[in-house]
């Protein structure tokens, strides 16, 4: 009798979300699948309202990266506007805040998130395997991740106005620039965030070296990557044209500008899911999947584009001879190599005088209509508007990182599933082998649904006849 | 007939001129009256009743309430204080005023009012009424969903914009804001400039102003009121 396993809730994701296993009649896993349990409605709700209140509205999707929202819908609100290039103030300010949020986002999930994981391993007991001991046991790392985090929410506080929601970014610029004051104090802590982002890239390099072999039989398999690079080919997290990469790193297609999503990728819906299942259109639904975030891009871009993270990439690239890196657990250097990067472009900008610049906005011709790419931390992250004639939203339609990974995350968790599922009791290990599988994407939950309500992850075992016959919760 | 009349308040002795509304003789001796619909440049309605005091016991706006020789005035009182704060939380609980996201935050009256009297809750159910969005006129955008029918645009587009581009319409909570269209409204006219909440806004404006350089960012509403006469402070 077949029979469904459910991890309700998944923990140290961003959100709330459950985990089935089917089983076949002999006791084998069938299926896996990783579900989104929220539904939330900010495409729907936005419509009738002004413009100008997106980028300020949309954000709030998300406590932990809404300046990557933010940031879309301001980018997606400058074409509506018929603003195609905004000052060059206004886009550093707007990259400052990137390069900040992200590196508050990386170290936020390698340290405090992902860290239990590692140092303890996957199998470790519950009672410490958690942030907790983590600062217990490691203090000095646990310490170093809040002051990482912490600068670059100091850098989104001087550039969006505060930490979280900020209302920095309008459409067709920005509402103020960096003082000299400001600048002075991130300048003061660059050499020590450098160092740390240094070392960070290291302790995950290390990592994956030493657990090769657990890696290689860990959720790796071979995918497409989606992501966004400049007009050479350079990583670009907050502007530029998607491309994608086949599994041998073959380009499927590139210099696609953002208006043109439509055309490249569509989304396929599943009955047991809130979060949709986007693919490359001209590979269709079964080939069509792909991974998007730190690995995708680290793997995609030609280059990273600024020095330390270039050879932190090359490093990487060297494990597998220059091809696309397929290993789930090499997220997480492939996340430290941004960090280092991020370190590095923050850097470049505060030495920019063009931030203390004062020409904050332009305007332009009226279109009504517009559509941006950023990369998000977790990946890239599609916003597109249509607006009429009073002003108003008429159309959103918000495609997020974590819903892109979503084949991939329900590929890892099938492939734990099989690896490490003995039976039909739910073990301690089984199901935070499941969970690690997840947490290596990162998966921000409320943004992948734009979800309501309160997120919990639960693993069920269901019969044949979709009885739950064991079921356990995570709180 | 003399010019000036002495009244109390709060036991103090004020000195105020014969044809002034309590509320306004109070600010100008540094005691500040919370009010939404009261504006010195308009005619006082006495709509929104958040400056209610007691003067020789009874109650009474003090924003439509004229002063008078020996008027024993009580704005300071915790039965007060509750009174202003149940019709400030009433005015919450009866419209859709989502603070995160509106462009007035940090400018709004109502909002400030609200941190000023420490409402951090409503004690009230909300009512989430169903409202439109007019955002026809080219540069003018009205949200009816925080409109608190102060009638402070309507006063000041009857007389100071000598239209009457504006005007309510409907009864009881049917009451709501209405363009008239017999008049064109203005985008410089004073009924777009006074309203105290997110309802009439400049289209194409929003967010211009960083945080931390907003109205109510760092002093709380009635500070400068206050600043008159610092020896005074109303909760």
């Amino acid at each position: 009798m077949s029979t469904k396993i459910v991890i309700e809730p998944v923990t140290r994701v961003e959100g709330h979300g459950k985990v089935t296993i089917h089983l076949d009649d002999m006791g084998n896993v069938d299926e896996a699948r990783f579900h989104i349990v929220e539904f939330r409605g900010f495409e729907r709700f936005i419509q009738g309202r002004p413009y100008w209140e997106v980028p300020v509205l949309v954000q709030r999707l998300c406590g932990i990266c809404p300046v990557s929202h933010h940031l879309a819908a301001s980018k997606a609100m400058d074409a509506v506007i018929g603003v195609d290039t905004i000052t060059p103030t206004a886009e550093k300010m707007r990259r400052l805040m990137h390069y900040g949020q992200i590196y508050q986002s990386h170290a936020l999930h390698f340290f405090h998130l992902a860290s239990p994981d590692l140092l303890f391993g996957f199998d470790a007991d519950a009672s410490q395997r958690n942030v907790i001991a983590v600062a217990q046991e490691f203090p000095q790392l646990a310490t170093q991740g809040i002051h990482m985090r912490r600068w670059g929410q100091q850098i989104i506080e001087a550039t969006a106005g505060k930490r979280i929601h900020g209302t920095g970014s309008i459409p067709g610029g920005v509402n103020k620039n960096l003082s000299l004051e400001e600048r002075d104090r991130f300048l003061a802590d660059l050499d020590q965030q450098l160092q740390w982002a240094r070392e960070a890239v290291a302790i995950a390099r290390d990592y994956t070296m030493e657990h090769l072999e657990t890696a290689r039989g860990f959720a790796a398999f071979p995918s497409n990557h989606v992501g966004l690079v400049d007009d050479e080919g350079v990583l670009d997290l907050y502007d530029g044209r998607l491309k994608a990469i086949d599994p041998d790193g073959e380009v499927i297609f590139e210099g696609m500008e953002a208006h043109e999503y439509s055309d490249y990728l569509a989304e396929e819906v599943r009955p047991w899911s809130y979060m949709k299942f986007p693919f490359i259109r001209s590979l269709g639904p079964r080939r069509g999947w792909y991974r998007v975030g730190p690995l995708a891009r680290v793997n995609l871009c030609r280059r990273m584009g600024t020095p330390e993270a270039d050879a932190a990439r090359e490093e990487f690239m060297a494990l597998t001879d220059g091809k696309p890196n397929h290993l789930t657990l090499a997220y997480h250097w492939a996340r430290m190599i941004e960090l280092l990067h991020c370190a590095e472009r923050i850097g470049e900008l505060l030495d920019d005088p063009d931030l203390q610049g004062d020409e904050l906005t332009t305007s332009g011709e009226f279109r009504g209509e517009g559509v941006a790419i950023i990369e998000a931390p977790r990946g890239t992250l599609f916003h597109h508007y249509r607006v009429d004639r009073n002003d108003q939203v008429t159309m959103a339609n918000l495609i997020v990182s974590t819903t892109s990974n979503n084949e991939a995350m329900n590929r890892a968790v099938t492939d734990v599933a099989e690896k490490y599922l003995s039976g039909q009791r739910i073990t301690d290990g089984l199901l935070n082998h499941v969970e690690v599988a997840i947490r290596a994407y990162d998966p921000c939950l409320s943004c992948a649904t734009h979800a309501l309500g309160q997120m919990p992850l639960s693993i069920e075992i269901v019969g044949p006849d979709g009885a739950v016959l064991a079921s356990r919760l995570k709180g | 007939m003399p010019e000036e009349v002495t009244l109390t308040i709060d036991g103090k002795k004020i000195t105020a001129k014969i044809g002034q509304s309590i509320l306004e003789a109070a600010e100008e001796n540094g005691v500040y009256i919370p009010h939404l619909c009261a504006l010195q440049e308009l005619h006082s309605t006495g709509a929104c009743r958040v400056c209610m005091v007691r003067i020789d016991g009874r109650y009474s706006a003090s924003c439509t309430q004229p002063v008078s020789d020996g008027l024993q005035v009580e704005v300071e009182s915790d039965e007060l204080l509750e009174i202003r704060k149940m019709i400030v939380e009433m005015l919450f609980a009866e419209g859709n005023h989502f603070c995160p996201c509106c462009e007035k935050s940090g400018n709004c009256e109502l909002q400030a009012l609200a941190y000023r009297l420490g409402i951090d809750s409503v004690r009230f159910p909300y009512q989430f009424p169903q409202r439109e969005v007019d955002a026809e006129h080219p540069d003018v955008f009205i949200d009816h969903n925080r409109c608190i029918l102060c009638g402070r645009c309507v006063e000041a587009s009857r007389n100071a914009d000598h239209k009457t581009a504006l005007e309510f319409i409907g009864r009881g909570k049917n009451k709501r804001l209405a363009v008239t269209g017999i008049v064109d409204l203005d985008r410089a006219d004073k009924a777009v400039s006074v309203c105290p909440v997110g309802a009439i806004l400049l289209k194409r404006q929003a967010f211009q102003v960083p945080l931390g350089q907003r109205r109510f960012d760092h002093e709380p509403i009635g500070a400068e009121v206050e600043s008159r006469n610092p020896e005074v402070r109303t909760p």
